[in-house]
């Protein structure tokens, strides 16, 4: 099997989910290897997910778990009056 | 790597399932205060969900409120079929909706909904070298910055995907029930979503190489790039 850059675009996400065959897997590799282009699209786009997976990346609001508990334990509360 | 920590642990998922399953049966008996140890899992997962949808921090912690009291009001509905984690975040994702309909201000991202299935272009930022952005450059807080405004940018059903996926960590199977969409089409979506980031971020971020980021060369820890 045989690739072009725009096949392995197309497969690129579901390569980082680990989620294509071992034959197009092979043939994934075999294009990254000799695609500098496409290695680099891959290398960038894995890197930017570890970034938005990063707890820093996207924070809760300050108290937002406190004010959550607060509100919710006034309705259990209401609920046994 | 990314989908090493995405696939991990089934043996959690079931005694997350397990402790789920017995909180649940205590809290319909009658033990209610058991409902804040049963949703704190989930806490944060809740919030993203009403997050990628509303896109704003106050409405977003609202709803968040909404669905964990809808969650207690409705627990006797829940199927075991679902995660409870899955509904809570289905419930999340649903009372967002509801909130933009209510405030009119529901785009019609829909024309990208109808094209989604389509192949089309998958064209990312064509780059000639990748110089990793290692994990302590997200100490700035302009990466973190560029980083949340390129996932703001994406219409509705990519953000959500790329939320609950790439942020949040859910499997696609929960992704696609949580989202009421197959799993198909949660693949096509984090495809396009991912390449979208991709296109956006890399030219910023290798340009920034010298610039903004470049500033911050020479101090503890070395060179980010």
């Amino acid at each position: 099997m045989v690739l072009n850059c725009k096949h392995v675009w197309k497969e690129i996400s579901s390569y980082i989910e680990g989620d294509v065959s071992p034959e197009l897997r092979d043939a994934i590799e075999e294009h990254l290897a000799h695609c500098r282009h496409c290695a680099a699209v891959l290398d960038s786009t894995r890197n930017i997910l570890y970034l938005i997976a990063d707890d820093r990346t996207f924070e809760l609001p300050v108290g937002y778990s406190d004010r959550l508990h607060a509100r919710l334990q006034q309705e259990i509360t209401e609920e046994g009056l | 790597m990314v989908a090493e920590a995405h696939n991990s642990g089934s043996a959690t998922d079931n005694s997350q399932a397990d402790r789920d399953a017995e909180l649940i049966a205590r809290v319909l008996a009658g033990e209610r205060e058991l409902f804040h140890e049963l949703v704190r899992p989930y806490e944060k997962s809740v919030y993203f969900a009403a997050f990628s949808v509303l896109q704003n921090e106050q409405d977003a912690e609202d709803a968040a409120q909404d669905t964990v009291l809808k969650a207690l009001k409705n627990l006797h509905n829940f199927r075991a079929e679902s995660k409870f984690s899955t509904w809570l975040i289905s419930i999340a994702i649903n009372e967002g909706r509801s909130r933009l309909r209510h405030a009119r201000i529901l785009e019609f991202e829909s024309v990208d909904q109808s094209s989604e299935e389509e192949d089309g272009d998958f064209v990312p930022a064509v780059i000639s070298d990748w110089r990793e952005v290692p994990l302590q450059a997200l100490e700035r807080k302009e990466l973190r910055e560029l980083l949340q405004r390129a996932i703001s940018s994406l219409p509705e059903i990519y953000r959500e995907v790329l939320l609950l996926r790439d942020v949040e960590e859910v499997n696609i199977a929960d992704t696609a029930e949580a989202l009421g969409v197959t799993t198909g089409v949660v693949k096509t979506r984090l495809l396009r979503a991912r390449l979208m980031m991709q296109k956006i971020l890399a030219p910023q971020l290798a340009s920034k190489r010298n610039g903004l980021f470049g500033l911050f060369k020479g101090k503890a820890g070395g060179s980010w790039f």
